[in-house]
């Protein structure tokens, strides 16, 4: 555990005074942790292997306890029918994994996943994607509200456009909207990058301590701290090569689009989150 | 939490009873205290009349409740002749909700008030096509009791309500008419945050509620502002302002239906819009109950108001 020091940065940027001890904020993971970042009780899949799954007649604990039961019989890929806009499916899914959703989901659809690239074909309703840690998800239609609420890492994107609040709390990861966001979007956002293509709507990344937000269209308005900063030539090519993965595109061409940032620096905000931690590693 | 759902056939008819009846039942986990539906049947010359005599819970607990609604039930009827309606089909849905079809060519808030002047009566609905419709239970208890199934009609609203400002009664269920006009209903997911002071400044132009359910306000609110000149997507638009707190709430009248979200867009709404029939809730798996097949739908955006003409 490392030692804080007595003097901190953010004494010099007169944020507070007092002399922090021991554990904090300031040291969450050491590098021996590693081990911790992958799921050793889960079974091997074969990516090769696909079975299909009728959700019609199920409910929601059935679909996502055989969508388990499958992967441990080591099927890779599911094709899961008929979702008809459930809550919560395809959640806690915390390994490699090929997922067709052929349909809608409702509710907080593919929460808490950790790895599997999942396509889904029509909308998905509030908190798709909640706390994605890893992995894929695409939504070919629209999504609801608090879209990839809190996510950690992976990309989410969803070609229709989104409600408000998209990536509330957004801790890392990409999320791509291909449509329009409505308001709150990127509220409290600490890592990661958001790209809107079409227009944002009020109060973007209001509160938002660090991450950074593209967008094609127009922005209705910025939220507390949210500041404009200048396109980099490395913005505009890692833009031009996440929208080529997803087959996307602005009308107006990566390097017209506008850059939003933090304002502000928090004192206690310089540690690399976990899932940063598993790429370094 | 509650759950709110809406459709309109913008041309014909159809079972409307049926439509919201599914609707509402697969929104039952969002509020199990009450169920309500204000159906669009197709307008006659008559006023349709929904009256409620007393409080479910009152038949179940209270002694001489029974020879009270009779008494009751008989002073509607007398009053009514009194003033000169004419009562034209009389039917008791249950032992405490009347519904009247009456031929009446006066001050209607007048007659309302004189029949809501007996104490215990309620009049929940009056116009030429609306008939509104609650009481405790999920959708398909309270369709069965009141026979909606085979309701033909062109719109409704309705609301699954998990009580959380007020109690557990009919009178605190929606929908909630917007007395005195005829055929304009409201009903609404959220919390209105300036409820007494709004309240309290409609009381003081003349306009009555019924209950402490900070929902009716919206009726009131927007009853008041018809009354005042706005057409209803002004009245709407100018809730957005006036009302506080994180709301999404659905209007009908005899011709439109309409939807309002709060500038916050807190509470839910899915939409799905086709040229002849619109359908939203506050959850999309209560449009699939009428639509198994793959649909488009959307979430309308915060401080948007709609309003479909039929």
């Amino acid at each position: 555990m490392a030692t804080v020091s007595s003097s901190h940065q953010s004494h010099e940027m007169g944020l507070h005074s007092e002399q922090l001890t021991d554990r904090t904020q300031q040291v969450f993971f050491n590098a021996e942790e590693s081990a911790n970042f992958t799921y050793a009780w889960l079974p091997e899949v074969d990516i090769n292997k696909s079975a299909d799954v009728d959700a019609a007649d199920m409910d929601v604990k059935d679909v996502n306890i055989q969508i388990r039961e499958l992967m441990e019989q080591g099927v890779g890929t599911i094709n899961l029918h008929n979702p008809g806009s459930m809550h919560g499916l395809c959640v806690g899914i915390l390994s490699r994994l090929q997922l067709n959703i052929h349909g809608s989901l409702g509710y907080f659809g593919c929460g808490l996943i950790d790895g599997p690239n999942v396509n889904i074909s029509g909308r998905v309703g509030w908190s798709c994607a909640e706390n994605m840690m890893a992995g894929t998800v695409v939504i070919e239609k629209n999504a609801g509200s608090t879209f990839g609420a809190a996510i950690r890492g992976g990309d989410l994107v969803c070609k229709g456009s989104v409600g408000s609040r998209t990536g509330i709390d957004q801790k890392g990861g990409t999320i791509i909207v291909g449509g329009k966001t409505g308001a709150f979007s990127g509220f409290m956002m600490q890592r990661g990058r958001m790209v809107i293509l079409g227009d944002a709507g009020m109060n973007l990344g209001d509160s938002m301590y660090d991450g950074t937000i593209y967008v094609g269209g127009d922005i209705e308005g910025l939220g507390v701290d949210a500041v404009p900063a200048e396109m980099t030539e490395l913005d505009i090519q890692w833009l031009t090569a996440k929208l080529a993965l997803y087959g996307m595109k602005t009308p107006n061409g990566v390097e017209n689009m506008q850059k939003i940032v933090a304002g502000k620096q928090l004192w206690n905000y310089d540690n690399l989150e976990p899932t940063e931690k598993k790429l370094v590693l | 939490m509650c759950g709110i759902a809406g459709l309109i056939h913008k041309a014909g008819s159809a079972n409307i009873g049926s439509e919201m009846t599914a609707m509402l039942q697969a929104l039952k986990h969002r509020g199990p205290d009450s169920t309500g539906f204000a159906l669009y049947g197709s307008p006659g010359g008559d006023h349709i009349m929904r009256i409620n005599l007393a409080e479910q819970a009152d038949t179940l607990d209270s002694f001489d409740i029974h020879a009270l609604i009779k008494q009751r039930h008989a002073g509607v009827d007398a009053r009514l002749q009194e003033m000169g309606a004419k009562v034209n089909a009389q039917e008791n849905a249950t032992e405490y909700s009347l519904r009247y079809e009456v031929s009446y060519g006066g001050d209607l808030k007048r007659l309302i008030d004189y029949l809501e002047d007996i104490e215990g009566v309620e009049v929940m609905s009056c116009g030429h096509g609306l008939e509104l419709i609650k009481d405790l239970g999920d959708a398909g208890v309270v369709s069965e009791q009141y026979k909606l199934n085979g309701f033909g009609g062109s719109h409704a609203i309705g609301h699954t309500r998990m009580a959380t400002e007020s109690d557990v009664d009919i009178r605190s269920a929606h929908p909630y008419w917007a007395y005195p006009f005829n055929d304009v209903s409201v009903v609404h997911n959220g919390q209105l945050t300036n409820y007494w002071t709004s309240r309290r400044e409609l009381e003081r132009q003349g306009n009555r509620f019924n209950s402490n359910c900070d929902s009716e306000l919206i009726a009131v609110y927007i009853a008041n502002r018809i009354n005042k000149g706005d057409t209803l997507e002004e009245a709407m638009t100018r809730s957005i302002e006036e009302l506080d707190g994180v709301f999404t709430y659905l209007v009908a009248t005899s011709e439109a239906l309409g939807m309002a979200k709060d500038v916050m867009a807190a509470k839910p709404m899915v939409l799905f819009e086709s040229d002849d029939f619109i359908a939203m809730a506050s959850e999309e798996v209560a449009i699939r109950s009428i639509f198994p097949h793959e649909i488009d739908t959307f979430d309308p955006y915060e401080g948007e108001v709609r309003v479909w003409q039929r």
